[in-house]
């Protein structure tokens, strides 16, 4: 106790050692004077007494010397002297303290900021308790490696099972919300009753769903979200019970969410209510629309678990082999399904932003070498006065520490400033499907990641002008213009470092420029139809109002007829499913006339109406569009696209060929009337199947009260979007309309564009970033030769050398240190592409054009920096160079 | 005056608490000259050493300083006694009388060891 006191005042003491000192100095002076006193009155004289005071003290120097250490920690205070000196070091050359500072806090900030977004994505994804056991579920296919559940199948597995304590299957919903400003589309979730129970997670509210709340005979009750609750229901207690009509059927709120629960897949559900198995689809084993997640049991591994499930996927695929053939199982861990696609990304930018932080401190580290160069007389001075060699180096470690220390805390700063600017970015429904990312900040695992960065710089920085000390007579540096062995050393060590540089900058190069390659290719994929003047938005009937396919096909025309209305509007055409929104919605195709081997044939399904192609503007190849005489008297008919003809009818003509479901029932016989181009169905990075469209006009094909409708515009989308809006309400209050959008802006905002544009912006700006300090660090090490070689260089224009081979033997040299540079850079970017291959698209990872295109960028920025000193060196004037030493 | 001894690791301290104690608030020329006098001369004491162990035993809290001025009208710190103080001394006190009384089972006639 009383000695961590002690301690405490003595670290307090530190601070106080100025006025302690004193004090005691007058402690001392009454002291003396008092033992003077009482010698005199003892009879000595004056002189006597003081020496005998004196001497009976112990000497002056060393009665201080014992003090000071006593009210001191002697150590922190010889820090605290090092700090205040190497403070005033920096403080006098503010140009190298201001550049390092500038460099490290690039590094810093983007190294912290990027791993700020890491740690929110890949540390800690899943807010759930235990979340490594949480896994994902689901069927797989050849065409579809994460493909849908159906609910029969979920029913056997989670019977079947002896892996997990729990599965239970989600799958989204859309309601109509009747309100006062009329019906509002909203988005829901069906989940199986112990859906929140695996999770972990349960209701702040009322009650969660009880076990069998879920069967088809279970009562129709909902859960809210807290945002729901709060913006809906004013985060009303008595909202328990109440009863809410959600297209047009009476749900009961049974509970509401806590405000910290997310559920990634379907974050932007405002309503959960349990699967309750209706309708068509949902009692068929073939149709597949529900994901599942899992609990495993105690010690059962992600691998048992697959292999558990793919034995149960087999066992049905030979019980049900109709409608199970191929359906193989996937189980994933949940965190991996949940970050998907930013993954790669991240580890890139990681990567990049990495590389950065690196050139930054070889950067810093050839600064120091420099000024530790100019420093030799001062060093030499030091240690000629009694300093030792070990307190020397302390000091260089401790302004490395300072330089590190002031980088850091800016980094830091920066890197938050970064990281909420890049959030920012993200667009809200990007944030909704990334709901992790709300955690984006400086926790203790960012910062401590920020301290690691600095224990390591600040490592490297005292190391290496110690290590230089060590290279170097001390001595040596006393002696007048002593440039010897040391100037050639330090040309060695930091002439390698620009190499390395320069290869660090062209690997990020090449890496940017095979991303904004990727990016490029991405937007400018063949879409096969023209997205510039195309408004679309989806249109959601009542069920209760629009049960009948003929009703709906007659209201979709009605509400065609007012959008064909509009001002500017050049044609109005409905699908089910917009291009560019990913592969699915599949159906199983069969063959009139042909044998059948039992396999499914998945191709994209579409109900469209007739003149949806032309609005499009995608060509059609053979054949006929749907026309008006294609009615529910005829026969049906359908188009296909390019991939579907080639791949099922190699070398023939598909026109009026016949093409069924798999059992090939006469209802589903369908005559191919046209062949039309590829239009985009899947999404930008990934190839279109093969695509059958069913004419919607027909009511046998139009039995869905979702589609949505695309409008060709003659004028701007974002003006027509609102009297769309507003003309398709007007044909009946009860219907709801959602995602109102420019097709360019739905290409430009889907995921795969923002992660590759992202990533390609990010990585570029790191790139650009380390080209400049790649060449900063080329002028450094060639501006410092030059000032090496003045005398030199000033003999040899003495001596007759024309300015130009002056010129000509410095770029020579920035030249050659280039060409390493660029060598290596070359050999260490194929290695390293190789990890972005994921990533990109349509570009190969060693893409000539980009190495080629980077290594004359890098040339080019080193010829500028060696041309400035190479320039200067030229203009040297023999005498004064002579003269100045 | 015959051989003088070095003053014991660790024992000063308690010898300056035991002077402040029997003295009152007391400056440190006051209690070097004391502790001399207390040790019938025989200690040697470089009154210098006793003022890094004044700034311990405050920075401990043993005891507290205050200005003041000496009997002969000369500016002094003077150091007394704090509460931890007194408690520090019956502690040290109780530990030394252990110490001198095993000790002096060793030193004094050996016939019970034999």
């Amino acid at each position: 106790m009383s000695a961590l006191r002690a301690w405490m005042r003595r670290l307090g003491g530190v601070f106080s050692a100025g006025r302690r000192e004193q004090e005691f100095a007058r402690e001392l002076e009454g002291h003396l004077q008092m033992h003077i006193d009482d010698n005199v009155r003892a009879g000595m004289t004056a002189e006597e007494a003081r020496r005998d005071a004196m001497l009976k003290l112990g000497g002056l120097e060393m009665t201080r010397q014992a003090y000071r250490e006593r009210g001191t920690v002697p150590w922190l205070e010889a820090l605290m002297q090092d700090v205040r000196f190497g403070g005033r070091q920096l403080r006098r050359s503010p140009g190298f303290t201001a550049t390092a500072v500038m460099m490290l806090t690039l590094g810093i900030a983007a190294s912290v900021a990027i791993f700020a977004f890491v740690d929110a994505a890949l540390l800690k994804p899943l807010p759930y308790p235990s979340p490594a056991s949480l896994v994902d579920v689901t069927e797989t296919i050849a065409v579809f490696p994460h493909a849908n559940l159906s609910y029969l199948d979920y029913l056997d597995w989670k019977r079947m099972n002896r892996s997990f304590r729990s599965l239970d299957v989600y799958a989204g919903a859309g309601y109509l919300l009747e309100n006062a400003s009329g019906t509002e589309p909203v988005r829901g979730a069906r989940v199986s009753d112990g859906f929140f129970r695996t999770l972990g997670v349960a209701p702040l509210l009322g009650r969660d769903f009880f076990t069998g709340e879920d069967l088809p005979s279970g009562p129709s009750t909902v859960i809210l979200s807290y945002a729901t609750w709060q913006r809906r229901y004013a985060g009303r207690k008595d909202v328990i019970g109440q009863v809410v009509s959600l297209s047009g059927i009476p749900y009961t709120i049974v509970g509401v969410m806590p405000q910290s629960f997310v559920f990634a897949p379907h974050n932007d559900a405002e309503f959960w209510a349990p699967f309750h198995a209706m309708g068509e689809c949902d009692f068929r084993r073939s149709c597949h629309g529900l994901l599942g997640v899992a609990r495993l049991k105690d010690g059962v591994t992600v691998q048992a678990a697959l292999a558990d499930t793919s034995a149960i996927a087999k066992q049905l695929e030979v019980q049900y082999p109709a409608t199970n053939r191929g359906q193989g199982a996937s189980v994933l861990p949940l965190a991996k399904v949940i970050v998907g696609d930013v993954r790669p990304v991240l580890l890139i930018l990681l990567g990049g932003a990495g590389l950065l932080l690196l050139i930054a401190c070889v950067n810093v580290s050839s600064l120091l070498l420099v000024r530790s160069e100019s420093r030799k007389r001062e060093i030499a001075v030091r240690s000629a006065l009694g300093a030792s060699p070990s307190r020397l180096n302390r000091q260089f470690m401790t302004e490395g520490v300072l330089l590190v220390g002031i980088s850091v805390v800016l980094g830091v700063a920066a890197a938050y400033g970064a990281s909420q600017v890049l959030l920012r970015l993200l667009s809200k429904d990007m944030l909704i499907q990334m709901p992790y990312l709300n955690g984006v900040g400086l926790n203790l695992r960012v910062l401590s990641f920020a301290a690691a960065i600095a224990v390591l710089a600040t490592l490297v920085f005292s190391l290496t002008p110690i290590l230089r000390l060590s290279f170097m007579e001390m001595r040596e540096g006393l002696s007048e213009g002593g440039r010897g062995a040391a100037g050639v050393l330090w040309r060695r060590i930091g002439a390698n470092l620009v190499v390395f540089e320069l290869a660090i900058a062209m690997v990020l190069l090449v890496g940017a420029g095979l991303l904004g390659k990727s990016f490029y290719h991405l937007l400018h994929v063949n879409l096969n139809f023209d997205p510039e003047h195309l408004a679309t938005m989806q249109v959601e009937l009542p069920e209760t109002v629009y049960m009948k396919p003929d009703r709906i096909v007659a209201v979709r025309r009605q509400i065609s007829e007012r959008v064909a209305a509009l001002p500017g509007v050049v044609a109005v055409s409905a699908t089910s499913l917009p291009p560019t929104s990913g592969n699915g919605n599949t159906a199983w195709i069969r063959f009139v006339g042909r044998t059948y081997n039992g396999v499914h044939n998945e191709v994209n399904e579409r109900d469209v109406t007739g003149n949806y192609f032309s609005t499009l503007k995608t060509r059609l190849l053979h054949g006929r569009f749907f026309n008006e005489d294609d009615d529910a008297s005829k026969p049906l008919v359908a188009v296909i696209n390019q991939s579907l003809a080639n791949q099922y009818f190699p070398g023939e003509d598909p026109i009026g060929k016949r093409i069924g479901d798999s059992d090939l029932s006469p209802k589903s016989i369908r005559t191919v009337v046209g062949v039309v181009e590829d239009l985009r169905e899947s999404s930008l990075d990934t190839d279109t199947l093969p695509a059958i469209y069913y004419n919607a006009e027909t009511p046998q094909d139009s039995d869905g009260t979702y589609f949505h409708l695309m409008v060709r515009t003659s004028g701007s989308e974002a003006v027509l979007l609102p009297s769309m809006v507003a003309a398709v309400r007007g044909v009946y209050r009860g219907i709801g309309v959602s995602d109102e959008s420019a097709m360019v802006q739905v290409i430009n905002e889907s995921q795969t564009a923002y992660l590759h544009r992202s990533s390609a912006w990010l990585v570029g700006g790191f790139a650009v970033l380390a080209l400049l300090l790649g060449a900063v660090g080329l002028y450094g090490v060639i501006a410092y030769s030059v000032g090496q070689r003045t005398r030199e260089i000033g003999v040899r224009m003495a001596l007759g050398a024309q300015r130009g081979s002056v010129l000509q033997l410095i770029l020579r040299e920035g030249g050659r240190l280039a060409a390493w540079g660029i060598a290596c850079g070359l050999v260490c970017s194929l290695v390293m592409t190789t990890l972005l291959r994921s990533m990109l698209f349509g570009v190969r990872s060693w893409d000539v054009a980009t190495f080629a295109g980077v290594a004359v960028v890098l040339a080019t920025a080193a010829l500028l920096a060696s041309y400035i000193p190479a320039h200067r060196a030229a203009s040297i004037n023999p005498v004064e160079a002579l003269r100045a030493e | 005056m015959g051989e003088k001894a070095d003053v014991w690791q660790g024992t000063l301290a308690l010898m300056v608490l035991k002077t402040i104690e029997a003295l009152g608030p007391m400056h440190g020329y006051g209690i070097a000259r004391r502790i001399e006098q207390t040790s019938g001369n025989v200690l040697s004491l470089n009154y210098g050493t006793l003022y890094p162990a004044l700034l311990k035993l405050e920075q401990e809290g043993a005891i507290a300083s205050e200005w003041g001025t000496s009997e002969n009208n000369r500016r002094a710190k003077f150091y007394k006694l704090t509460r931890a103080g007194l408690k520090q001394i019956a502690k040290e006190t109780s530990n030394w009388e252990q110490t001198t009384a095993i000790l002096a089972r060793f030193l004094g006639p050996s016939e019970d060891l034999a």
